[in-house]
């Protein structure tokens, strides 16, 4: 029958109507069925945003470091929405190494500047989780192994990263990420 | 016929024992305490919602004198910007209050000022401390008082201002108050309220009666904190539900009509 | 070929699948021609909404469980995070309890409808205990839901229905520390309770389908309460009454919006706002309102056992109803004798309610004695007895002739089996 294929698919046992007022009755099953839908997808929403972040988890995105106890070349880690973030005080020549390295070098060229805050070039604020597969790269203690290039080893497959945070040697793909963060003053750091 | 009379018999009895049931169960129990008189609330009804720059008088009550005693354990500073406070008022009414914040590197712990994420300072540590302090008696938590109490915002209200002298004939233990509405009449908390105790902004009313108003609206939304939402989905929804209603019935009608 | 499904689909995967496992004829069968009386009243929309409802119920349920904490530490904070931190948390929270009292609104008036039309007679006898078996499951799912926010009447509710058991000599002291896992409700049993709460609504939607199976066996009763005698008596189920259905859960979703948006706390109790405390009972301890008529009963008898065993007895004895009733006509709309009486019992089980709400003192407790006795003199006396004396009123020849005012006019073109290929 020619007007089944407008037939509401929630209703197609009652397809087929003949007679001049045919059109009229499959729309009025056209809108229940529409307005049907929409309220199932009304109903899917707070379903699916209950699994979204809570206020008290968001509440707690940004934590402040105090960074006094951190000596030069020392690591530390803290914490920040369940994720390890590495805070290094970097040496003058870590410094150097970092900002002087050839674009052509980096598997994701970024310079060092980019990447850390201007007048607070020592101090590099990073995500420590390795772009490949989650893993927390070593190097923020210092009995850790830094890699070659003097910066984080992941031990999961061995990528290698600089003193900026670059990634030199794969399978990472990316640099780690730097969270958002701020100085409140030279020695107070927020982060989130 | 015989069939016929106990038929009637039972169907006779049958009505009677309805009829007297309904009838027995009619009068109403007394009540033992006092049924706190009605008071017009703003977020009463289905379109009610909360008098913002009373909930918000009624918090500074809460803040200058409730907070002394009761504890609000399940609300945070945070929580604040859903009575229309902002981010930097919430930040400013935080860092006024110093409060536990875990432990330092040395593993001692640490207190500094409130974090919009903090609960609300508790006036005292532990229960045990409050009954210490209080002798004996424990000040119960706010956080969902209105919602705990039978007649929730009328009872508060009468109990705040229901404070009186007790009548001549009731012997009153020592330590207690006489109040009209608490059940017993005979309640550890000292009158909280005088009217007079906290100086609102824009010069507000702050009699006794002011204050208890404020404090109330404060606390529905405390025990609440959705209310305003909840009501104006609810509309939402029940309008649209009403109109499927509509929608379906009419396809019902016309499915039906050929069976007819 | 051997080894597949005549499928009557044409869509070409639909067939495929359908050859190989027939779920779509199935579901053809049961809910698409399955024939169905044709004048069902409003009444018969009870038990699609009591499906509806469960499955209200276990969606919100598992988006609860989610975030609740099953310990007697977090169990009252991690309800009111979800009410005041979870994105929604309150509205899933409030569907949830709510979502209980209209289940029990719902199934009560089914159980009505079983009741007034003579459902539980042969050959709906399996049917109808099955149904019992939800009802009992239902119940203890929902009194083990309530245990989970952890509240004062969580708590002594708790403590209050699991001592019931202490009543049986010998055995109920044991019975009820083991139902405890410990020497009052604590921590090992709110965790039993999570459980099992979590366990039984998979339970009641296996029982469910036992009930629909056996439904479909027997076929539907009918206000008419006389058998479907010729195609002439039936419509297909779909669209006949997928859409009559689908304006009663309108109604009943409007209902419960209301409730939720607008006064969900109307049917709780304040003292579940206070955290549960083992030191101190609230004045008042009082069940859910569903509970309220069994519990009146258990307080009407003065014997401890006696009143445990008259308020399991006022559910079991539902059990054998099919052959207390000894009539064979089913709807008491043909049963004048009997009909007064379905409505003394009604009237009966809402003062019991109402006594169960109340201190058991002065008027209540006669009112409560008077109305437990009447609910077993209801089964076991009377409806033996009616059953024998009654002159019911002549029944209609069939389901078609009054609908169709005598004249038995043939089906709309294809109502009977109208095909589904299009689903």
């Amino acid at each position: 029958m020619a007007d089944s294929s407008v037939t509401s698919p929630a209703f197609p046992g009652a397809s087929g109507h003949a007679g001049h007022d045919a059109g009229k009755r499959d729309f009025l099953k056209l809108v229940t069925a529409a307005g049907a839908a929409i309220g199932v997808g009304a109903i899917a929403w707070p379903l699916i945003d209950s699994m979204n972040p809570s206020a008290d988890v968001l509440a707690l995105s940004s934590v402040e470091v105090d960074l006094t106890p951190v000596v030069e070349g020392q690591g530390i880690t803290v914490v920040w929405r369940g994720k390890p973030i590495f805070v290094r005080h970097r040496t003058p020549a870590e410094i150097k190494e970092a900002q002087d390295v050839k674009m052509s070098d980096l598997i994701e060229p970024q310079p060092d500047s980019a990447r850390v805050k201007a007048g607070h070039d020592q101090w590099i604020v990073l995500i420590g989780i390795c772009t490949h597969l989650g893993c927390i790269p070593l190097g923020n203690k210092p009995t850790d192994p830094r890699g070659e290039w003097g910066g984080w080893f992941c031990p999961c497959h061995g990528s290698q990263y600089d003193t900026s945070g670059r990634v030199r040697h794969g399978p990472a793909p990316l640099n780690l990420n730097v969270p958002p963060y701020a100085f409140m003053s030279d020695t107070r750091v927020k982060i989130g | 016929m015989m069939r016929v009379s106990v038929r009637h018999t039972l169907r006779t009895a049958a009505l009677a024992c309805a009829l007297g049931a309904v009838a027995l169960a009619a009068p109403a129990r007394a009540q033992e305490a006092p049924v706190p008189p009605k008071q017009n609330w703003s977020f009463n009804g289905p379109f009610g919602a909360f008098d913002m720059a009373s909930v918000q008088r009624g918090f500074a009550v809460y803040q200058n004198v409730c907070s002394n005693c009761h504890s609000m354990n399940l609300l945070h500073y945070r929580d604040l910007a859903g009575i229309g406070l902002t981010p930097e008022q919430i930040k400013a009414v935080a860092a006024s209050f110093t409060v536990p914040l875990g432990l330092d590197d040395q593993g001692q712990p640490i207190e500094g000022p409130a974090l919009p994420s903090s609960q609300f300072r508790a006036p005292f540590p532990n229960e045990k401390a409050a009954r210490a302090a209080m002798g004996g008696a424990l000040p119960p938590d706010l956080s969902l008082i209105f919602n705990a109490r039978e007649y929730h915002g009328d009872y508060i209200y009468a109990l705040l201002t229901g404070y009186a002298d007790p009548p001549a004939d009731m012997k009153m233990q020592a330590g207690m108050h006489y109040n009209k509405y608490f059940p017993g009449h005979q309640i550890a908390m000292p009158q909280p309220l005088h009217g007079g105790d906290v100086s609102f902004p824009g010069n507000a009313p702050n009699t006794l009666d002011a204050e208890a108003h404020d404090v109330v609206n404060f606390l529905a939304w405390a025990s609440n904190p959705e209310m305003t939402t909840r009501k104006q989905i609810g509309v939402r929804v029940v309008l649209f539900l009403a109109l499927m209603t509509g929608l379906t019935y009419a396809v019902k009608r016309q499915i039906w009509s050929d069976a007819h | 070929m051997a080894g597949l499904h005549k499928s009557e689909f044409t869509n070409p995967v639909i067939r495929w699948v359908d050859t190989r496992m027939p779920v779509f004829t199935m579901m053809q069968k049961e809910y698409g021609s399955f024939p169905t009386p044709r004048n069902f009243n409003y009444f018969w929309n009870f038990g699609a909404l009591a499906m509806v409802n469960l499955m209200i119920m276990i969606i919100t349920g598992i988006f609860l469980a989610m975030n609740y904490a099953p310990n007697t530490a977090m169990a009252f904070d991690s309800v009111q995070r979800i009410m005041r931190d979870v994105n929604y948390g309150w509205l899933l929270r409030y569907v949830h309890q709510n979502g209980a009292s209209m289940f029990f609104i719902v199934v009560y008036i089914h159980i009505f409808r079983g009741l007034y039309y003579g459902s539980y007679k042969y050959p709906r006898e399996l049917l109808w205990m099955i149904g019992v078996v939800l009802l009992i499951l239902m119940m203890a799912t929902a009194f083990m839901g309530y245990v989970l926010p952890w509240g004062q009447m969580s708590y002594w509710g708790a403590t209050v229905i699991t001592n019931l058991f202490s009543a049986f000599p010998i055995v109920g002291d044991p019975i009820v520390t083991w139902l405890w896992g410990g020497f009052s409700v604590d921590n090992p049993t709110l965790n039993r309770f999570f459980s099992l709460h979590y366990l039984l609504p998979f339970v009641l939607v296996g029982v469910t389908f036992l009930h629909v199976v056996a439904l479909h066996i027997t076929g539907s009763n009918n206000p008419l309460g006389i058998d479907v005698k010729s195609p002439q008596d039936t419509l297909p189920f779909h669209p006949y009454y997928t859409i009559k259905d689908s304006v009663g859960i309108c109604v009943y979703l409007m209902v419960f919006a209301a409730l939720v948006f607008f006064a969900p706390n109307f049917l709780g109790d304040p003292n579940n706002f206070i955290p549960a405390n083992p030191l101190q009972t609230p004045a008042d301890i009082v069940p859910e309102w569903y509970f309220l008529p069994f519990y009146a009963i258990l307080r009407s008898v003065p014997n401890k056992l006696g009143g445990v065993c008259m308020m399991f007895g006022s559910l079991l004895v539902l059990f054998v109803l099919p052959w207390l009733d000894t009539s064979k006509v089913r709807s008491a709309r043909f049963r004048p004798l009997y009909r007064p009486f379905i409505f003394v019992l009604v009237v009966s089980v809402v003062i019991l309610g109402m006594v169960g709400a109340h201190r058991p003192e002065g008027i209540w407790v006669v009112l409560g004695r008077v109305c437990t006795a009447y609910y077993f003199l209801h089964f076991l006396v009377l409806l033996p007895i009616i059953g024998k004396f009654e002159r019911p009123l002549p029944l209609p020849e069939s389901i078609s002739k009054p609908v169709l005012g005598g004249g038995g006019g043939p089906l709309p073109a294809g109502a009977a089996a109208k095909p589904m290929e299009k689903a």
